[in-house]
C-alpha cells in the first residue's frame, strides 16, 4: 500500500474518499499507539498540505490550519486571549514533538488528556470539517466535535481542515495551568484554561474556562463562568470558587496519575489561578 | 531492514550530502538512519517520543526520528550527532564541553542531548539556564541528573584539581560512534520476537508449532523449553536459580516468555504475537507479598516455607530491653512502590557463531556471570561461549542479570546464523528487573539525651516471580537497616517473598534505599521528640572509628559519616534559617522546608569472595596495555581503573591503551554492582601496576623511585644512577605478546556472618549525607526540589569529576524514587505513564567531597555508586514535613497523595 503525501486539499480529499487510508500528520500519537505487529502502512499524510496549514486572520476572526504545528502557534503574534493556547502549546511534550505535532492530530486524537482542547474550548473553537468533493465543508463547535474518548465527529471521507476561533472569542487575557507529577513531558493530571475579559474596572466582565483531564472529553464550565462575573480577581477566596456545583460537568476518574478526589479537590485551584493569571495578563 | 514492497525511494540530505534511499510506506526515520544508511548514531530508546534519544535535526528543526515518517524527510536536511560533530564547530565545541564536565555517562541520551543543544546554540549564543532546560527537556537522561548537562551547554567553568579528569572514553559518546547493544548487528540480520505471558499467571499449550513455522513465510525457527539443550534455568545466586529460560506448562508473572519466533526482519516487525498458536488459561495470581504469605495464596515455587524465599537476620544486645528502658519511641510501618531502572537503552545484543564457538554481543554489566549462566542453558563448555560487551547504555543494577542473551545464544545456535534481538521499551518495562517494593515496620527508641536505646526492624521485600538478587536484598537490609549509626541494641529481619509480578533483582542499593526512609524519617521524629537538631542527633549517634556496628565489626580507620556531617553544617543551618524566614512571610500556599538523609553501603560482596583481576603488559611495540574487565556502564571505571594503574605503575594516564572486558582476552574483574569497581577492581589494578612497575625496573635493577617514560616503542627508566632505555623491540613476546607483564587479583578481606548476623561482612563501607531543600505547594501538593547539598565520603577521590557524577546521578535517582517513580505492572510499561525527573526536576547540587582513607582502598578509596542514591529520597521526606509537618509513609509522595495528607493534616 502507498505513502500518500499530497500537497493540495483536493488531492489528498479525492484520496480519502478512495477510502482505505490512514490519515496521518505529525505522527506523534499515531506510532506510540502502533500494537506489536502493526506496520503504519496505507497512509494520507496531510501534514504538507498548504491549505491545512498556518494561522490567518479572516473577517470573522482566525483560522489555524489542523496541520498547523505547535511550534508555529508558539511563533505567531496573536492576541492575548491565545496566550493559553501557546502555553499549552509549550507543554505539549517537548520542542521535538511540538515541531511535528499538529493541532488537528491533538483534536482527531481526542486524548482525555489533550492539552489543546481546553484553551480551544475557552476561544469557543469551531472544527472545519472537509469531505470530497473539496467544496463540501461543515462546521461543528469543537464541544461537539469530540464526543468521546478517541472519538470524533468524523464520517468516512471526512477530515479535519482547519479550526476557527470566531473573533468575539479574542478579547481579554487568558493563561493556561497544567497539574503534573514532574515539569516536563508530563501528561496532566488536571489543567484548566481560562480566557477573561476584565479589562474594565477590573471586575471580571467575562469569562470562559475550560478544564481537560477531568472527564471523558475536556470540558467549559458554564456554572463557573457565571459566577466569575462582577469579581475581581482578588475575590476568589476558598469559598466562592469551592462549590462543587461550578464543576457538575466534570466526572474525574482514579488512574496512576491521581485520584479522582484530588482531581476534585486540585480543579477550583488551577482554576482560581488560571483566572488570576489571565486577569493579570490583559 | 524491512522487506515489504518499497516505492521509487526518496532523496533528503543526511549530514550534507544527498541519499537516495528505498523505503517502505510509514517506516519510521530512525528505522531508515540506523538500518538503512548506517547512521546508528541516531539511538533508539522508546519508538514512542518519550525520551527523545533519537533526535535528529530536519532543516533545523529537532525532531523525534522515531516519530517521523522517513517519508517527512523527502526533499529536506537531516543532521544527526554524528554530523553534527563531523561538520559544526559549534557542535565540536560542545562535545569538549560535555567531555570536560562529564556531562556525557552511559552516552546513550547523548546524542540526543547533543542534537537538541547544538539546534539551541544555533539561534542562542549564550542560553540562559531556563532556554537550555526548555531546549533539552524532551531528552531523557537516567545517568547525570542533568545538571553537568545544563553546565557543558552554558560553558560554565570546568573542576580544577588535576585528577579532575575527562572520561578517556568520552570522544565515542559525544561524536555518537560509541557501539551499544543494538549498535552491533549488520542490517538484515535475522531477528527474534518473544511470545510472553498477558497474565500474571497464566497455563498456556502450544498448538502446531512445527506446522505453523513450516506455514509462515520469512520464519526460520520456532524456540521454547523443548530447545533448551541444557539447564532451563538461570539465575544470579547459588540455591537459587529458579527462573526459565522459557516458561513450562504456566507462566509466573505478565511478560514472562514462552516461545521465541525467529525470522526476516520484515517477518519479525509485522509479527503479531497474538497470531501465535498458544491457548492461554489465566490463573488466580497473587501480587501483594502479605497475601502471599497467607495460607490460601497460590505457590509459586516448591520448597519448605510457602512464598517466603530466603530471610536474612541481624541481632545484637536486647532490643526488648532498650526499646523498654528508652525515654521516647518512635515506630511505623511504611512502604514503597516498584521503581524501574529506566535506563534509555533497551537490553539490546547480537548472537553469531563463529567456527562453531558462540559469540554473544550485548549491553551487561557482568560478562563473566553471563558465560556462567549460558553455559548452563546451552549446555556448552564454557570454552565454546564468548561474551563481548557492548556499550552499556545505563544498567544500575538490572543489566547484571540475563535478559536478551539466551535467546540470542538458542536462536544462533539453533538457525547456525547471525541473530538480533532488542527489547521494546514495554518488554524492557514489564520482563526486567525491578527494585524491590518494601512494606517495613520500624520501631526505635531514644533517651533523653538523644542517644538510640534500642531498634526494632522488620521487613518484606516483594520479590516478583524469581529470586534474582531478592536473597542479596534480604541479606544487605538487616545489615544496613541501622544506618551508620551506633545501635548496641538491634533486631533486623527481612524476608524475600515471591509474588506473580516481574522479578525485582538489584537496583542501585539493593534494598537500603527502602530501609533508609523509613530509619532516617523517624530519626527526625526522634530528635523532635528529644528537641534535638536533626543533624546534631545524628552526629550524637553516629559511627565512629573504633566503635562497632550492628554486626559486632569495628573498624579502626575510615568511618567518614561525622565528616560529611560536619562538612554539611554550614549549608544545614543556613538554608534551615532561611526556611524558617521564608515561611514566616508566606503568604500563599508555598511553605520551604529542609531535611537531612544519612547513608552507608558496604563495598563488594556481603561475606563472599568476588574478586577481581585486572592483567596489563608491554609489547614489543612498546604499547602499554591495560585489560580492564570492569565493566563501565557510564560510571567511569574505564577512566578510574586507568587512573590508578597509571598512578601505580608511575606513567601518564595517556600512555594506557584500554582492552575492555570481552571474556576471549580479558581477565575477570567481577560484575559491576555493589559500588565495588574503584574499591576491588582498583586494588587489582593498583596490584598489577605495581607488579608491572617491579619487573620493568628490575630488568635495568633501577631503584624503586625511578621514573618511568613510554614514547614511541621506547621505555626509559631513570632513577639517580641515571637512565636506562630499554628497546622493547628486542625482547621475547610471550604468548599474548607481552615483553613485560602483571596479572594481579585482589579480593575484599571479610569474615561470614553467624546466625545473629554478626561478623564483618564487609571490607570497607562509604559514607553519605545529604540535605533537600524543598518548595511545597500545600494547595495542591507539588514539590519542587529547590537545592541539594550531598556529602560524600569516598575515602581518596581518585577523580573527582566522576565522583560528582555519581553524586549528581544518584541524587536524581532518589528524587524520582521521593516524589514520581512508581511501576504498576501492565498500567505503566512506558516512559510517560512511568515517570523519570526529567531536565527540569533535578535542582542544582552542591557535591562536598569528603576524603576519610579507607584502609584498604586502592589510596584509600571507596566506592561510591549506591551512596549517592541512599540519603536523597529520606533528605527530601524530611524536607517536606519540614515544611508542612506532614509524614508521608509511602513513596512516592506523588501530589495526590501529600494533598490528601495535608489536607488529613488540616491544611485548606
Amino acid at each position: 500500500m502507498p505513502y500518500l503525501a499530497p500537497t493540495s486539499a483536493a488531492d489528498a480529499l479525492s484520496a480519502l474518499a478512495a477510502g482505505g487510508l490512514r490519515v496521518v500528520a505529525g505522527c506523534t500519537d499515531v506510532y506510540p499507539s502502533l500494537r506489536p505487529g502493526d506496520t503504519l502502512d496505507a497512509v494520507l499524510d496531510v501534514s504538507g498540505v498548504s491549505e491545512w496549514r498556518g494561522i490567518k486572520e479572516t473577517s470573522d476572526g482566525w483560522r489555524i490550519g489542523a496541520a498547523t504545528t505547535w511550534t508555529e502557534i508558539v511563533r505567531a503574534p496573536l492576541p492575548p486571549a491565545f496566550d493559553a493556547l501557546k502555553q499549552a502549546a509549550r507543554e505539549v511534550g517537548s520542542i521535538q514533538i511540538q515541531n511535528s505535532a499538529t493541532l488537528g492530530g491533538n483534536l482527531c486524537n481526542a486524548s482525555p488528556a489533550a492539552d489543546g482542547v481546553p484553551p480551544l474550548l475557552a476561544l469557543e473553537a469551531e472544527v472545519e470539517i472537509a469531505s470530497a468533493p473539496e467544496a463540501s465543508t461543515r462546521r461543528v463547535p469543537l464541544a461537539d466535535f469530540i464526543t468521546g474518548v478517541r472519538q470524533v465527529d468524523l464520517a468516512p471521507g471526512e477530515l479535519l481542515a482547519a479550526i476557527h476561533i470566531p473573533r468575539d472569542a479574542t478579547g481579554g487575557g487568558s493563561a493556561f495551568e497544567k497539574l503534573g507529577a514532574r515539569k516536563h513531558l508530563v501528561i496532566s493530571i488536571a489543567m484548566v484554561a481560562a480566557v477573561i475579559d476584565c479589562s474594565t474596572s477590573g471586575r471580571i466582565a467575562k469569562a470562559r474556562v475550560a478544564v481537560g483531564s477531568c472527564s471523558p472529553v475536556a470540558r467549559r464550565l458554564p456554572a463557573l463562568e457565571t459566577r466569575l462575573i462582577g469579581l475581581s480577581p482578588d475575590d476568589l477566596s476558598d469559598a466562592t470558587l469551592e462549590d462543587p456545583v461550578l464543576y457538575a460537568p466534570l466526572a474525574p476518574i482514579s488512574d496512576v496519575r491521581g485520584t479522582d478526589a484530588y482531581r476534585r479537590d486540585a480543579v477550583p485551584e488551577l482554576c482560581r489561578r488560571a483566572v488570576r493569571a489571565a486577569c493579570v495578563e490583559d | 531492514m524491512d522487506g515489504r514492497p518499497t516505492e521509487p525511494g526518496i532523496s533528503f540530505t543526511l549530514n550534507g550530502a544527498p541519499v537516495h534511499v528505498s523505503v517502505a510506506p510509514g517506516e519510521r526515520l530512525s528505522d531508515t538512519l540506523r538500518e538503512r544508511l548506517e547512521a546508528r548514531d541516531v539511538k533508539i530508546g522508546c519508538n514512542a517520543g518519550d525520551c527523545g534519544a533519537c533526535t535528529v535535526l530536519l532543516d533545523d528543526a529537532p525532531v523525534c526520528a522515531c516519530l517521523t515518517t522517513a517519508h517527512q524527510a523527502a526533499g529536506r536536511q537531516v543532521e544527526t550527532v554524528a554530523g553534527l560533530t563531523a561538520a559544526d564547530p559549534r557542535a565540536q565545541k560542545l562535545a569538549r564541553r560535555f567531555e570536560a564536565h562529564g556531562a556525557a555517562q552511559c552516552g546513550i541520551c547523548t546524542p540526543g542531548m547533543m542534537v537538541a543543544a547544538t539546534a539551541l546554540l544555533r539561534t542562542t549564543e549564550t542560553p540562559d539556564e531556563a532556554e537550555v532546560e526548555t531546549a533539552l527537556a524532551g531528552v531523557l537522561c537516567r545517568c547525570t541528573g542533568y545538571r553537568k548537562i545544563i553546565d557543558a551547554v552554558r560553558d560554565a567553568p570546568v573542576r580544577g584539581e588535576p585528577t579532575a579528569i575527562p572520561r578517556v572514553d568520552g570522544a565515542a559518546k559525544t561524536s555518537g560512534a560509541e557501539i551499544f547493544g543494538d549498535d552491533v548487528a549488520p542490517p538484515e540480520t535475522l531477528e527474534i520476537a518473544l511470545v510472553r505471558s498477558p497474565f500474571p499467571r497464566g497455563a498456556f499449550t502450544f498448538g502446531e508449532l512445527d506446522y505453523w513455522c513450516a506455514s509462515t513465510p520469512g520464519i526460520a525457527a520456532v524456540l521454547t523449553a523443548d530447545d533448551v539443550p541444557g539447564r532451563n534455568l538461570f539465575g544470579v545466586i547459588p540455591g537459587f536459580i529458579d527462573q526459565p529460560v522459557f516458561a513450562v506448562g504456566e507462566t509466573r508473572f505478565r511478560g514472562e516468555p514462552v516461545a521465541a519466533v525467529v525470522g526476516a526482519p520484515s517477518t519479525i516487525r509485522a509479527f503479531d504475537p497474538s497470531t501465535f498458536p498458544v491457548a492461554w488459561d489465566e490463573k488466580e495470581s497473587v501480587s501483594d507479598p502479605v497475601e502471599a504469605c497467607a495460607d490460601p495464596a497460590p505457590r509459586l515455587h516448591g520448597g519448605p516455607d510457602g512464598n517466603r524465599m530466603c530471610r536474612g537476620f541481624v541481632a545484637c544486645g536486647d532490643v526488648a530491653a532498650a526499646l523498654d528502658r528508652a525515654d521516647v519511641t518512635v515506630s511505623g510501618r511504611f512502604t514503597t512502590g516498584f521503581v524501574e531502572h529506566a535506563y534509555i537503552e533497551p537490553e539490546a545484543g547480537f548472537a553469531r557463531l563463529v567456527d562453531g564457538r558462540l559469540e554473544v554481543f550485548a549491553c551487561t554489566q557482568a560478562p563473566v556471570m553471563d558465560l556462567d549462566g549460558l553455559q548452563e542453558i546451552l549446555g556448552l563448555e564454557p570454552t565454546q561461549i564468548r561474551i563481548v560487551p557492548t556499550g552499556v547504555g545505563g544498567g544500575f543494577g538490572s543489566k547484571l542479570d540475563l535478559s536478551v542473551q539466551p535467546y540470542l545464544a538458542l536462536a544462533a545456535l539453533k538457525t547456525g546464523a547471525p541473530v538480533r534481538l532488542t527489547y521494546s521499551r514495554v518488554e524492557s518495562m514489564q520482563s526486567t528487573t525491578k527494585r524491590h517494593p518494601a512494606q517495613i515496620d520500624l520501631m526505635i527508641g531514644a533517651n533523653k539525651d538523644g542517644l538510640i536505646s534500642g531498634m526494632a526492624f522488620s521487613g518484606l521485600f516483594n520479590t516478583g516471580a524469581y529470586a534474582s538478587w531478592g536473597p542479596t536484598v534480604a541479606n544487605r537490609v538487616p545489615i544496613h537497616a541501622s544506618g551508620p549509626y551506633r545501635v548496641a541494641d538491634y533486631r533486623a529481619e527481612a524476608q524475600g517473598i515471591y509474588t506473580h509480578n516481574p522479578p525485582a533483582g538489584a537496583f542501585r542499593g539493593f534494598g537500603v534505599p527502602q530501609s533508609g526512609i523509613a530509619q532516617e524519617t523517624l530519626f527526625d521524629e526522634l530528635a523532635e521528640k528529644v528537641g534535638l537538631d536533626p543533624l546534631e542527633f545524628r552526629l550524637k549517634n553516629v559511627l565512629r572509628n573504633g566503635t562497632p556496628t550492628v554486626c559486632g565489626q569495628v573498624m579502626e580507620a575510615g568511618v567518614g559519616i561525622a565528616a560529611c556531617l560536619d562538612a554539611l553544617r554550614p549549608a544545614w543551618e543556613k538554608a534551615r534559617a532561611d526556611a524558617q524566614r521564608f515561611n514566616a512571610d508566606a503568604e500563599g500556599p508555598l511553605r520551604r522546608g529542609v531535611g537531612i538523609g544519612v547513608g552507608w553501603y558496604g563495598c563488594g560482596n556481603t561475606s563472599m569472595p568476588n574478586p577481581s583481576t585486572i592483567k596489563a603488559g608491554i609489547r614489543a611495540d612498546g604499547t602499554l596495555v591495560l585489560h580492564q574487565g570492569a565493566t563501565d556502564i557510564g560510571q567511569g571505571s574505564n577512566t578510574v581503573i586507568s587512573q590508578i594503574f597509571a598512578r601505580a605503575l608511575g606513567v601518564d594516564l595517556t600512555a594506557v591503551q584500554l582492552v575492555g572486558p570481552d571474556t576471549d582476552v580479558t581477565p575477570d574483574a567481577g560484575k559491576t554492582s555493589a559500588s565495588r569497581q574503584t574499591f576491588v577492581s582498583g586494588n587489582a589494578a593498583r596490584l598489577a601496576g605495581e607488579a608491572l612497575r617491579t619487573a620493568i625496573l628490575r630488568h635495568v635493577n633501577a631503584a624503586p623511585d625511578a621514573t618511568l617514560t613510554t614514547d614511541r616503542g621506547q621505555l626509559t627508566v631513570t632513577d639517580a644512577a641515571g637512565s636506562h632505555t630499554i628497546d622493547t623491540s628486542n625482547l621475547a613476546p610471550d604468548a599474548d605478546g607481552f615483553v613485560f607483564r602483571a596479572e594481579e587479583s585482589y579480593d575484599p578481606p571479610t569474615q561470614p556472618l553467624d546466625e545473629n548476623g554478626q561478623g564483618s561482612p564487609y571490607a570497607q563501607f562509604g559514607y553519605a549525607a545529604q540535605i533537600a531543600i524543598v518548595e511545597v505547594d500545600t494547595r495542591l501538593g507539588t514539590v519542587r526540589p529547590v537545592h541539594i547539598v550531598a556529602a560524600h565520603d569516598v575515602g581518596h577521590a581518585i577523580n573527582p569529576l566522576l565522583v560528582e557524577g555519581q553524586v549528581q546521578g544518584g541524587v536524581a535517582q532518589g528524587l524520582g524514587m521521593a516524589l514520581m517513580e512508581e511501576y504498576h505492572p501492565g498500567r505503566t510499561e512506558n516512559l510517560h505513564d512511568y515517570l523519570i525527573p526529567t531536565i527540569g526536576d533535578v535542582p542544582p547540587i552542591d557535591t562536598l567531597i569528603v576524603e576519610e582513607p579507607d584502609p584498604h582502598g586502592p589510596y584509600g578509596a571507596k566506592g561510591l555508586g549506591e551512596h549517592a542514591l541512599i540519603p536523597t529520597a529520606p533528605a527530601i521526606l524530611n524536607a517536606i514535613s519540614h515544611a508542612t509537618g506532614v509524614r508521608v509513609r509511602h513513596v512516592p509522595v506523588t501530589p495526590a497523595r501529600l494533598r490528601a495528607a495535608l489536607k488529613e493534616a488540616g491544611y485548606a
